[in-house]
């Protein structure tokens, strides 16, 4: 059944158990306390009585005439009133000579008192009669009684409140039981009803934590946290996605545009060849977008293959500097190269594609007669290369944001030359896959500079 | 007819420019949402078509300060098609919305319905006597004959019979037949009405001297 296996059910019925027993076992030792203390109390009584009839006994002789009777034990009247209470509620006597011959007996004892035998203890319980009893001379036996029934009533009545208080005090310990338990248990269905609002999709649930500070509140701080870690992640990868499919959108929409009009009517092979040359550009450039996203997919996923090897990274930034400076030269922009060794151990290949794509930045975005300078050293255990620009440089607003994909700070920057948006965002990746790290300092009108550390070897 | 054309994609702008003058639109440019506004309130546009993502200026932007002054047709370029972009553009002051990629047809189609309602135009023909000007077809017909006509002549006739009964001067002809980088010879507009009217009948076309021209309707 299901409420024994839940964790409730079981806590409550192990928690019912111990509360019953230990329940039972207050109650049934008050019983038993309050049973013995009225018996004491009853045979105090009883032999207070046998005292008074010993005395009588005493005072009599067997010489003084004919044996006593119960009228003429001789009892003051003050002590004769003591046995004269009838219905079980006042004491009565008996009193045996030898061979079991009554010798006297008050009036208020019952029929057919057996006699005691000689190896019973000297108090007995005759049903719902208590009666102590001396063998004595000068008679052989004495014996005083009285009925008990009422002590009995009133300890079944005592048996009775006892009962009936455990069971409140029982009812009163599962409900207090159940509301702690429930209580203890709602953050487990708190979080639990968050993880399923979770699974359905909503990412933006989190588990309401004001009300657990127990050790479940731990967890459920932490698990806010993942759930927080995971829906950024999800956003960025739906944005990624979104932006992919947008700068996608754009080249289509050009060789959509492009290619009907050309098939909208008749045309010379100049126009037709013209068209072409326009679509096979848009589509390498779609080309190199895709094969961008590809790259920054396998690198977010961990699976870029780096060929890590010994290389320096002096050497990486001379041979870039050789490969780019006819685009310089077209730019009108000065390459000024100040290279230290610094060796160090990484894909060259991948630097290679960093390091070009910083110095293609700085000279696209420098000004006419602008300069590019290109440092590397050794520093502190890393090795640092700097490429900086003398152009507008990049205010302060869109400088945090530059390593985003598909950030552009102003279209106007791109002169027309339009980069994929992902290049920076690539080549930071590429570095961080080294363990390096790749940053953007800028002075609006004085140039950027980025730097990119890597451990020395 | 005279577009203003707003596209931060130069491929894209280029491309679109040449495919909307081949259909005898007249088209001006802008690359950015600042010059976009400023040309469209400068002159009166028969339609705009605004891209979304722009430079300096958003295409929203651009539209929401359009509005302040003009009632100029608006035609929304986007890349994003989420219905809460499309709402968004509708409820602000877009008359149609395209996402792309977007077929060319698809957006003839729209600029030119966007003009025909702008000119309380709703059905995609206009008869007037024995001519059938069928605005969508880009044809015209006298008395179930097709006349021929180069796409300006028809962009003169289709202005003029959008707003027959009114005399349309000179000057507004001229703004709205020819873009901002054409230079009109001032006898250009007489040549093409002359033509019109050797291919529709004299009367067509009537001049009110010092005025303009304009289509009579009978």
């Amino acid at each position: 059944m299901k409420f024994f296996q839940s964790i409730r059910g079981r806590l409550l019925i192990w928690y019912g158990l111990l509360l019953a027993a230990m329940l039972v076992g207050f109650g049934s030792t008050a019983w038993n306390l309050e049973r013995a203390s009225r018996l004491r109390q009853v045979d105090a009584e009883l032999q207070d009585r046998m005292a008074i009839v010993t005395r009588a006994l005493r005072e009599y002789h067997p010489s003084e005439g004919p044996s006593p009777t119960a009228m003429n034990l001789r009892l003051s009247p003050d002590d004769r009133a003591l046995f004269s209470g009838s219905d079980g509620r006042g004491c009565y006597y008996l009193v045996w000579l030898r061979e079991g011959k009554p010798l006297a007996q008050s009036a208020n004892a019952p029929q057919d008192v057996p006699r005691p035998d000689h190896d019973e203890v000297s108090v007995r319980q005759r049903g719902t009669m208590r009666e102590a009893f001396l063998f004595t001379p000068p008679v052989d036996c004495l014996l005083v009684g009285r009925s008990v029934a009422n002590d009995l009533a009133e300890l079944r009545k005592f048996a009775l409140l006892l009962t009936l208080a455990g069971t409140v005090v029982l009812a009163l310990g599962l409900a207090g039981g159940w509301w702690l338990i429930s209580h203890a248990l709602r953050p487990i269905g708190e979080i639990s009803n968050a993880a399923a609002r979770i699974a359905n999709g909503d990412l933006s649930q989190r588990i309401n934590t004001s009300q657990t500070e127990s050790e479940l509140g731990e967890l459920a701080t932490l698990l806010n946290s993942t759930f927080a870690r995971l829906d950024a992640a999800f956003t960025q990868q739906a944005r990624f996605t979104s932006d992919a499919a947008h700068e996608l959108r754009t080249p289509l929409s050009v060789l959509l545009t492009q290619t009907q009009a050309s098939l909208a009517r008749e045309r010379c092979a100049a126009e037709y060849r013209d068209a072409l040359v326009s679509n096979q550009a848009t589509a390498q450039r779609m080309r190199k977008l895709t094969e961008s996203l590809l790259e920054l997919a396998r690198l977010d996923a961990g699976q870029e293959p780096l060929n890590r090897m010994r290389c320096d990274l002096s050497l990486i930034a001379s041979d870039c500097a050789e490969m780019i400076r006819p685009l310089a030269d077209a730019r009108h922009v000065s390459l000024a190269l100040n290279l230290a060794p610094a060796p160090c151990e990484a894909d060259p290949d991948h630097l290679n594609q960093v390091v070009t794509n910083l110095l293609k930045n700085a000279i696209d975005y420098n000004r006419e007669h602008g300069e590019v300078r290109l440092t590397t050293r050794r520093e502190n255990g890393c090795v640092l290369l700097e490429v900086s620009d003398s152009g507008i440089g990049i205010s302060p607003e869109h400088l945090p944001h530059v390593f985003e994909r598909f950030y552009r700070a102003d279209a106007s920057r791109s002169n027309g030359s339009r980069g994929t948006g992902l290049g920076l965002a690539i080549s930071k990746a590429i570095v961080e896959a080294h363990g390096g790290s790749l940053e953007a300092s800028s002075e609006p009108g004085q140039g950027t500079s980025f730097v990119l550390r890597l451990p020395a070897r | 007819m005279r577009l203003l054309l707003t596209e931060d994609e130069p491929e894209l702008l280029r491309a679109l420019a040449d495919a909307l003058r081949e259909e005898g639109f007249a088209v001006d440019t802008a690359e950015d949402g600042e010059d976009g506004l400023d040309k469209a309130l400068a002159a009166d546009y028969d339609a705009i078509i605004l891209d979304v993502m722009l430079p300096r200026l958003d295409g929203w932007e651009v539209l929401r300060r359009l509005r302040e002054k003009k009632r100029t047709p608006v035609l929304m370029l986007t890349a994003r098609d989420r219905t809460s972009d499309r709402v968004r553009g509708l409820n602000s002051g877009a008359d149609d919305y395209l996402v792309k990629p977007f077929d060319l047809d698809e957006l003839l189609a729209r600029v030119r319905a966007l003009i025909r309602r702008s000119a309380n135009q709703s059905l995609s023909h206009i008869d007037l006597g024995d001519v059938r000007i069928d605005l969508a077809l880009r044809r015209v017909s006298k008395a179930g004959e097709n006349v021929e006509l180069t796409a300006r002549q028809f962009a003169l006739l289709e202005y003029l019979a959008l707003h027959r009964g009114e005399v349309i001067t000179r000057t507004t002809l001229y703004e709205h037949l020819f873009d901002e980088n054409e230079f009109s010879l001032s006898n250009l507009l007489d040549v093409y009405v002359s033509n019109l009217r050797k291919k529709l009948g004299h009367d067509f076309i009537t001049t009110r001297r010092g005025h303009g021209y304009c289509i009579e309707v009978s």
